[in-house]
């Protein structure tokens, strides 16, 4: 990733359209190191703040006729609750807090970061590598709590010919761990593709002659990016309920 | 030279999202086909109709992601 701010001599746009994810420490220069708190902090921190005036300051009250705050929050749960019940079936619900802090948590930044000037966390590959590894290692240590070995049959297609089955089995094994890299590189890439081409749109917006357009452009593609803020995070959410529910009932 | 190859390269990758564009049109296309035929078990199936997007996306953004490799990597 670009970790130097390119000028502007490079290309005809006034500024470079990745220089927005560039990571800056929050207090004084220097170097970033392992614990320096940069703005990626910042606006991780800021996401989590939100999700608990949410949830925690919104359904305080507990009345029964809910306002506002109260009823997008029992939304919330309710649209989780479903999901987990849904797709990754009834023994699942345990499992319902977990999948619930992901779809706040993800949900949140991605919508944090489309406020303009702040900075969108969830475009980079470190943060969403490090959500879909805990879902990756939890998803197998359920599994193997709960089926003991009995969870390797998931790699074992019993109902394809025995000759198809050692082949069938690579290729399982291999989209088995191939799994926490689409699903980290899902989301990082649609936030950072959806970022990056709002600022290209707004460097056309220095030319004089085309600059309506690329007003109009900025105005339609935040429109989409505001859907596929929801979106990804709601795939991300919904693939992590399909894994629990492959780590629960392995045979296919 | 080096650095021209590697942004044709990243050209050549961009036409992976035309490909996944494809994908996905295919997915969603074939949702609403069905949906309009039997409109009652549509609303049981948008969570598939999700995922099957999202794994014909996928594809596409590893395409982006070689593209982002070879601009700022290489």
């Amino acid at each position: 990733m670009a970790t130097e701010a390119h000028g502007a001599e490079e290309g005809g746009l006034v500024f470079h359209p990745m220089d927005q994810f560039i990571p800056k420490p929050l207090f004084g220069g220097g170097e970033i190191g392992m614990f320096t708190i940069t703005n990626v902090t910042l606006w991780m921190a800021l996401s989590v703040v939100a999700v608990i005036a949410l949830m925690v300051m919104g359904t305080r009250k507990r009345a029964t006729i809910p306002g506002r705050t109260q009823s997008i929050a029992e939304m919330a749960y309710g649209f989780v609750y479903k999901m987990v019940e849904d797709v990754a079936g009834k023994d699942a619900i345990a499992f319902f807090p977990y999948v619930m802090t992901l779809f706040m948590f993800i949900v949140f930044a991605n919508f944090l970061g489309l406020l303009p000037m702040s900075f969108s966390t969830t475009s980079h590959f470190a943060v969403t590598l490090v959500l879909a590894m805990a879902v990756f290692l939890t998803v197998t240590i359920i599994g193997f709590v709960k089926n003991g070995f009995g969870f390797l049959g998931l790699f074992w297609v019993a109902s394809a010919p025995l000759a198809l089955r050692p082949i069938l089995a690579i290729i399982e094994l291999i989209s088995y761990f191939v799994r926490p890299v689409s699903h980290s590189i899902r989301l990082a890439g649609n936030v950072m593709a959806g970022h990056a081409v709002i600022k290209v749109f707004a460097g056309f917006a220095a030319i004089a002659v085309i600059s309506p357009v690329s007003v109009v452009a900025i105005t339609a593609m935040y429109g989409l990016e505001v859907l596929v803020a929801f979106i990804q995070a709601y795939v991300f959410t919904i693939l992590t309920c399909v894994y629990l529910k492959d780590a629960l009932h392995p045979s296919h | 030279m080096e650095g021209d190859l590697a942004h044709i390269g990243a050209g050549l990758a961009a036409i992976g999202s035309g490909a996944a564009a494809i994908g996905v049109g295919n997915v969603a296309g074939n949702y609403l086909a069905g949906a309009l035929r039997n409109p009652s078990a549509a609303a049981s199936q948008t969570a598939t109709l999700f995922i099957g997007i999202a794994f014909a996306e996928a594809l596409g953004i590893f395409s982006f992601l070689v593209a982002l490799l070879l601009m700022f990597a290489v």
